[in-house]
């Protein structure tokens, strides 16, 4: 299927899913209407909503203090991980004492931790960040692990018998395969700093996409939710298109998918 | 121990690699051992290529590891030029079977690290990696990583990323197994143009007979293991330079084959039996 093509199709699907919430909204079958106004809004009102929002200019703050908190969560985040990923997979008597304790934080839901972070950090960025450090953490810190102990050995014993010492086996094998594996991860881990930062700001604050939709509900605003809902979900496909690029540049050396299925 | 190789080996304080009553041995799952390698004796001589020939599973990539330091010996020892060898073998390069290039590094930052670990300034490394790739026949592929290549260009920036570093003593474990027929063959030529520039001592394992008479100067065979041993050591009466694929029309190649091949048949026959037809 061509590109232009496959566009049209996807947009379909678009104009298809709001021509439905349209007619359903504003359109009466049988004398009742199938999704009534005050629960599902209108893709008028919503898109009304959304152009005064960009027009008046209230959004921009919103958006800047969540992709700050999301940006800042990604990067502690993925250092923490990216050190302590290493540290464990070097010491595997330090990863087995810790294991357990390691399991059980994975296994915690995070939003548990947001009214602790809240009340220890405040209701500013900071512990909007922290939940956001917890998710990205995990992830970062797995695939480092798992990219530091997967090094082919064929690969290490070349390295050995090219004259490699442990610190040009850490900066030559090591750190470049963790780094694959971290940035082969990188869709799931920026998405999950938008996470962390949108459920802390739903959670108690007072700015961000999150407190946005947070505050129209409270109000029974439909279109503001709905709204603060389209800009979200803009806002993660535009950070992932970076992250595509990013990744793109980051991992030049990899077989794509069809190539590896090729040979 | 069949074979036409005498008495006169060379002294071995002259010899690149000796193995002497070398035995290697690995701890299996359930704490048993296992040995690989029994007591075999094995003297490499500066400049000479030897093949070691044995059925799957024979041990003899065991042999070469020990040689290279990267398994020690259960018992015996291994000198390299006269010097018992702790830890890995410095003096040598070795080529594996499987896929050994850094994946995340360009062909020619492949061939370039082996001198840039070493201290040689990067610009150097990077301009005597490209006169390597042209030796290897990969002149303007520098730019691409290992998965854009085939596998027998890869084989060739392998073969250059060991033999920048000018090793004295080059180790390879089936480098050529995984091509194909042709390719082999064009490798092989490669791999003797390359040698007889300056004759490094060479250990070559290989399971394939044939390519074991077209290049090498000497064939060990090995028993199947476990608990393999040298049981013979042929001298090959071929003249050089060879072409590997001519060499095979010579009758003194067909001679050699044939004798070597009655004896390791029935090693292979029973390595066949002891891994269930694998």
């Amino acid at each position: 299927m061509s590109r232009t093509s496959l566009f049209i199709l996807q947009l379909l699907v678009a104009v298809a899913a709001i021509a439905v919430w349209h007619i359903g909204t504003s359109v009466p079958l049988f004398g009742v209407t199938l999704l009534p106004p005050f629960f599902f809004s209108t893709p008028v009102d919503v898109a009304a909503r959304i152009v005064k929002w960009f027009v008046e200019g209230t959004i921009w703050r919103h958006l800047w203090v969540t992709l700050l908190e999301a940006m800042l969560a990604f990067a502690i985040g993925s250092i923490a991980g990216v050190l302590i990923g290493f540290w464990f997979a070097r010491k595997p008597v330090v990863a087995a004492v810790f294991d357990p304790y390691v399991k059980m934080a994975n296994a915690l839901p995070r939003v548990v931790l947001a009214p602790i972070f809240a009340l220890w950090l405040g209701l500013g960025i900071w512990s909007k960040v922290a939940l956001g450090v917890t998710l990205v953490f995990f992830i970062v810190f797995f695939n480092v692990y798992q990219g530091v102990k997967e090094v082919s050995p064929v690969v290490l014993a070349n390295a050995r018998m090219l004259g490699m010492n442990d610190r040009q086996l850490m900066r030559h094998v090591y750190w470049p395969s963790a780094l694959s594996w971290m940035f082969s991860s990188l869709h799931t881990s920026v998405g999950f700093a938008v996470v962390g930062a949108v459920v802390g700001e739903y959670l108690g604050s007072a700015a961000g996409l999150g407190y946005l939709i947070q505050q129209a509900e409270g109000v029974f605003d439909v279109a503001g939710v709905f709204a603060g809902m389209f800009v979200l979900a803009a806002f993660v496909v535009v950070i992932d298109a970076i992250v595509t690029v990013v990744e793109k540049r980051l991992l030049v050396w990899r077989p794509t998918a069809a190539e590896s299925r090729a040979a | 121990m069949p074979g036409n190789v005498g008495a006169a080996a060379p002294r071995p304080e002259e010899a690149a690699v000796v193995l002497d009553d070398v035995s290697i041995a690995f701890r299996l799952a359930d704490a048993s051992l296992y040995t690989a390698v029994a007591k075999a004796s094995l003297t490499v001589a500066d400049g000479e290529f030897v093949a070691i020939v044995g059925p799957t599973g024979c041990g003899k990539s065991t042999l070469l590891n020990a040689a290279a330091g990267l398994l020690t010996p259960w018992a015996g020892t291994a000198a390299i030029f006269g010097q018992p060898l702790a830890g890995l073998n410095r003096q040598a390069g070795y080529l594996f079977q499987a896929e050994a290039l850094f994946p995340w590094k360009t062909a020619a930052e492949n061939v370039a690290i082996g001198l840039e670990i070493a201290g040689v300034a990067t610009a150097e490394a990077r301009e005597r990696a490209e006169t390597w790739l042209g030796r290897v026949g990969l002149a303007g592929f520098g730019g691409r990583y290992p998965h854009m290549l085939s596998g027998g260009q890869r084989k060739r920036v392998g073969l250059a990323q060991v033999l920048i570093r000018d090793p004295k003593i080059l180790l390879m474990d089936e480098p050529f197994g995984p091509l194909d027929a042709q390719t082999r063959q064009i490798m092989g030529n490669l791999l003797l143009d390359l040698w007889s520039a300056d004759r490094k001592a060479v250990l070559f394992v290989t399971h394939d007979l044939e390519e074991a008479i077209a290049l090498s100067d000497r064939v060990v065979i090995m028993s199947a293991g476990p608990a393999s041993r040298i049981i013979g050591d042929w001298r090959v009466p071929l003249a050089r330079p060879r072409d590997t694929s001519e060499v095979k029309l010579d009758p003194a190649f067909h001679e050699l084959h044939r004798e070597i091949w009655d004896m390791l048949k029935g090693e292979v026959l029973k390595g066949y039996r002891q891994t269930g037809g694998g």
